[in-house]
């Protein structure tokens, strides 16, 4: 039955996702030196202070850490 | 010394015959999960600026190919779970319904699955892709997201489960047909 299930689902699964064209269409080294030249930006102030609200929140109610998990 | 030892050491030269030796591959790869030409272009740069930092962590006796695919792997899964929030807002949740089974039903189950597909979890998602669409092996897909094979199949196991449930919801035996 399983096996049947995933049969009927990858049948679907191929009729709604045609097959991608794999192939490199242009060398991206030119994009690769200008992302090279470009300085990193640094983690804004805000992205810290959230980080560390979800780490408290974790603390104080650890079972947030199964919710969030499943949703990544 | 080899192209990996100069690599290593910042040889800039090196990293461009990396570049160029790998850029086809990894490009392949991250499509074959975003399903996007432009995406995919981006992220292989990505994955390669993300390489050139830690250039002095690799060890020149590891597999380049395999650390690329990992870190290419991450950032294309990095890319599903930022497209599936946007999506969460983005989308309404019934689609009309057609008068007749005729062409735009097909039309409505395809956009039904689509949309399933990008409700998934992004680390079912990317299983799905690799796993029943591209029909990758198993231990490949493993390697590339560094997890254990048997993880790999409890996730397509999940997906496949949850995706079945959507299309006999719909009443649907496959994307093209209703029953």
């Amino acid at each position: 039955m399983q096996e049947h299930d995933a049969e009927k689902v990858r049948e679907s699964l191929k009729l709604v996702f045609p097959p991608v064209n794999q192939e490199l269409q242009r060398d991206l080294w030119p994009l690769m030196l200008r992302r090279m030249e470009t300085p990193t930006t640094a983690v804004p102030w805000y992205d810290w202070a959230l980080a560390g609200a979800v780490t408290v929140l974790f603390v104080f109610v650890p079972k947030l850490a199964l919710l969030l998990a499943y949703h990544l | 010394m080899s192209l990996l030892e100069r690599f290593t050491k910042g040889d800039a030269d090196a990293f461009e015959d990396l570049f160029r030796q790998f850029q086809g591959r990894v490009y392949a790869w991250i499509v074959r999960i975003v399903r996007d030409r432009g995406v995919a272009e981006d992220l292989t740069v990505e994955t390669f600026w993300r390489i050139y930092r830690a250039r002095d962590r690799f060890r020149p006796d590891a597999d380049f190919a395999a650390w690329a695919y990992r870190i290419a792997t991450n950032l294309a899964l990095n890319h599903l779970r930022r497209r599936r929030l946007h999506l969460e807002n983005a989308l309404p949740d019934d689609v009309a319904q057609p008068a007749s089974p005729d062409a735009a039903v097909q039309q409505e189950v395809r956009e039904h699955i689509q949309r399933a597909v990008s409700r998934l979890p992004a680390k079912l998602q990317v299983v799905v892709m690799l796993a029943l669409v591209e029909e990758r092996p198993y231990p490949e897909i493993a390697g590339a997201l560094g997890i254990a094979v048997g993880t790999v199949k409890s996730r397509v196991f999940r997906a496949v489960r949850i995706l079945r449930k959507h299309l006999v919801g719909m009443g649907v035996e496959h994307a093209g047909t209703r029953r």
